[in-house]
């Protein structure tokens, strides 16, 4: 248990040097993004997520549109598709909040890639899936629930 | 190891649709194995770019929360038909593969 404390702080302080790097221009975005980002992907909530994907407090917004069961039998196959209406959309993050680790992905998008991704995800449990769209410097969000009758993760 | 993946990309108006199924067993690192009872070390995709005509149009992390043989659909406006359309991936193991078609 105390372990996983460690990690966990570890995790944090190993994004906000990612972020400060970024900030100081030590790092271009592009490569920050092309690394993959552990600290956010270790992380165990949904809060650290963010955190580690450099989001703090999105808006709710209703034009992401997350496309996903209501119902979904079998947690190890859950489709999922995010539909971001917002203009200038750069990346979208998909989380499934009650998953052990709850980051399940982030899309960065460039060079006329629309505000779209369709993909399958792992379910642990009944929980919100949320997206998270970057847009202009601001973050968006929005989440639809996913009832699970059989969980996907260990089993 | 690294098996093929398959991609196809067709154009709807002008918009590219491209997919792809990749081949990999994206282990969580927390599954037991049924025979021997010890846990199957965490093995998935990492990192997956997609470039467009040479131009980067996707780069995504991936964590172990996607699916078994993880599929994955965008979107690309103002490609053309015949557009060349590359994927590659990256897991934690380092293994790697690429696959590429041309937009039909």
């Amino acid at each position: 248990m105390n372990a996983l404390r460690r990690n966990v702080l570890k995790g944090a302080a190993g994004a906000s040097t990612v972020a400060i790097a970024v900030a100081a221009g030590l790092l271009k975005p592009t490569q920050a993004m092309a690394a993959w980002n552990a600290p956010a992907f270790d992380a165990k909530n949904v809060g650290a997520a963010m955190k580690g994907l450099d989001v703090s407090s999105p808006a709710d917004s209703k034009d992401i549109v997350i496309k996903a069961p209501d119902i979904a039998e079998n947690g190890a196959v859950v489709p999922v598709e995010v539909t971001s209406k917002i203009a200038g959309t750069t990346s979208i993050a998909i989380l499934a909040e009650k998953n052990g680790t709850p980051l399940v992905g982030n899309f960065t998008l460039s060079g006329g890639a629309q505000g779209f991704i369709s993909t399958r995800i792992k379910m642990g449990q009944t929980s919100l899936v949320r997206a998270v769209v970057k847009a202009g410097g601001k973050s968006y969000t929005a989440a639809k629930e996913v009832k699970v009758t059989i969980g996907g993760c260990g089993g | 190891m690294a098996e093929p993946m398959r991609i196809r990309a067709t154009m709807t108006g002008d918009v590219a649709d491209v997919k792809v199924l990749m081949n990999h067993p994206m282990e969580t690192g927390q599954r037991k194995d049924a025979k021997t009872g010890q846990l199957v070390p965490a093995h998935f995709i990492q990192e997956v770019t997609a470039t467009v005509g040479g131009a980067t149009v996707l780069s995504a992390n991936l964590g172990s929360g996607v699916s078994k043989n993880p599929y994955l659909g965008f979107k690309v406006k103002g490609a053309k038909a015949g557009d060349k359309v590359v994927v590659n991936w990256s897991d934690n193991k380092g293994d790697k593969n690429t696959a590429e078609t041309t937009i039909a």
